[in-house]
C-alpha cells in the first residue's frame, strides 16, 4: 500500500468517488444487456473497467510497490496463457472433432494431411 | 508505547515496509485464487463457445434482480473496507471499526440474498439432474457452472465475513493495535472476492436479456 493516506487527508473522497463510478458502470452493464444487440463483449468490457478501477484505486495497486504490481500482472499473464492454450486447441479442431452446436461456419473444417508431419 | 510502535514486528524497519510485506504475501495468495477461479471461467467460456444456444436459453432463467442487488452490496462493501484501511493508517480507531462492521454486515446481507435466490432457483427446479426443466440438455452445463461458481464465491465471501468480523472484534478489544498492517491483507482478500462477483455478474445474470 502507498503512503498516500497520511494524516489530515480526507479518507472519504476517493472511495466514495470510485463507488459512484462503479455503481454507474454496474448500471450501464445491466442496462446494456437489455438492448437489442449481442451485449456480451460490451458487458465484459464494462466489467473489466470496473475491475481495473477497483484494483487500481481501492486495492491501491496504483500506489503500491513495483513488486506488488508485478505479482498482480504475473497472475493475469498466467491466466491469459491458460485461456490462450485451451482455446488454441478447441477453436482449431475440425468440425467433427469439436462437438457442440456451434454454427458450422465457425469451426475449422479442413482436412489435415497428417502424412506431412 | 505508541500504537504504531506496537504494530511493528521483526524484521521490518518500519510500518510501511511491514505493510508491503503483508501485501506481497496476500497478493501471492490472490494470484493462486485468480487461477482457481480462472479455471472455472475458462470452463464457462469453452462450453458457452460450444453451446451458445443452450447457454442463451439457460442464462435467461437467472434472477437478475438478486444478482444486481448483490453487486451493489459488494461494491459498497469494498468502499467501506477501503475507508477502514485508510482510517486504520490514520489511527482513527472508531471510524475503522465502524467501517469494518459495515463491511461485515454488507457481506452478510449478500449471503442472505444469495440464500433467497438459491431457494428460488431450487423451487424452479434449476438444479442439474433427471428432472431438469430446460432443453436442450446442455442447459444443465450452464446451471452446473452457476451452482459451482456462485457456491465457491459464497464460501469465499462467508470466510471473508468471518475474518472481517474477527478483525473488527480484536481491534475493538485492543488485542491488535489500530494501525496493524494485517488489515491490508484482510482488505485485499475482500476486494478480490468483490472482483470475482463483478466478473460473474455479466456471465451469469446478463445473458439473453434483450
Amino acid at each position: 500500500m502507498s503512503n498516500s493516506v497520511g494524516h489530515h487527508v480526507n479518507i472519504w473522497l476517493r472511495p466514495t468517488t470510485v463507488w459512484v463510478a462503479l455503481v454507474l458502470l454496474g448500471l450501464a452493464n445491466l442496462g446494456s444487456a437489455y438492448l437489442p444487440l449481442n451485449a456480451l463483449p460490451l458487458n465484459l468490457v464494462i466489467a473489466a473497467i470496473m475491475v481495473i478501477l477497483l484494483w487500481l484505486l481501492l486495492m491501491d495497486l496504483i500506489g503500491s510497490a513495483a513488486l506488488i504490481r508485478l505479482i498482480a500482472v504475473a497472475g493475469l499473464v498466467w491466466l491469459s496463457f491458460m485461456f490462450a492454450l485451451t482455446f488454441s486447441d478447441y477453436l482449431s479442431r475440425a468440425c467433427e472433432a469439436q462437438g457442440g452446436d456451434r454454427p458450422a461456419a465457425l469451426c475449422v473444417d479442413r482436412k489435415i494431411n497428417w502424412g506431412a508431419f | 508505547m505508541s500504537d504504531a510502535a506496537a504494530s511493528l514486528r521483526e524484521p521490518w524497519p518500519d510500518l510501511d515496509r511491514q505493510r508491503e510485506g503483508v501485501s506481497v504475501g496476500i497478493w501471492l495468495f490472490i494470484v493462486s485464487e485468480m487461477l482457481f477461479f480462472g479455471a472455472l471461467f475458462l470452463g464457462y467460456a469453452v462450453y458457452r463457445t460450444l453451446y451458445p444456444e443452450a447457454f442463451r436459453i439457460a442464462g435467461a432463467e437467472t434472477a437478475v434482480s438478486y444478482g444486481s442487488v448483490n453487486l451493489l452490496l459488494l461494491l459498497t462493501s469494498s468502499v467501506t473496507m477501503t475507508i477502514a484501511v485508510d482510517a486504520s493508517r490514520q489511527a482513527r480507531r472508531r471510524t475503522a471499526i465502524i467501517c469494518l462492521a459495515l463491511t461485515m454486515l454488507l457481506g452478510a446481507a449478500f449471503l442472505i440474498f444469495k440464500g433467497l435466490e438459491y431457494s428460488l432457483d431450487i423451487a424452479k427446479g434449476l438444479f442439474p439432474g433427471a428432472d431438469f426443466p430446460l432443453q436442450p440438455p446442455q442447459t444443465q452445463l450452464f446451471w452446473a457452472l452457476y451452482w459451482v461458481m456462485t457456491g465457491v464465491h459464497a464460501i469465499h465471501l462467508a470466510i471473508g465475513v468471518g475474518i472481517v468480523g474477527v478483525f473488527a472484534w480484536v481491534l475493538w478489544r485492543r488485542v491488535l493495535p489500530i494501525e496493524s498492517p494485517a488489515i491490508v491483507g484482510v482488505a485485499t482478500y475482500w476486494h478480490f472476492v468483490d472482483t470475482v462477483w463483478i466478473i460473474l455478474f455479466p456471465l451469469l445474470y446478463l445473458v439473453n436479456r434483450s
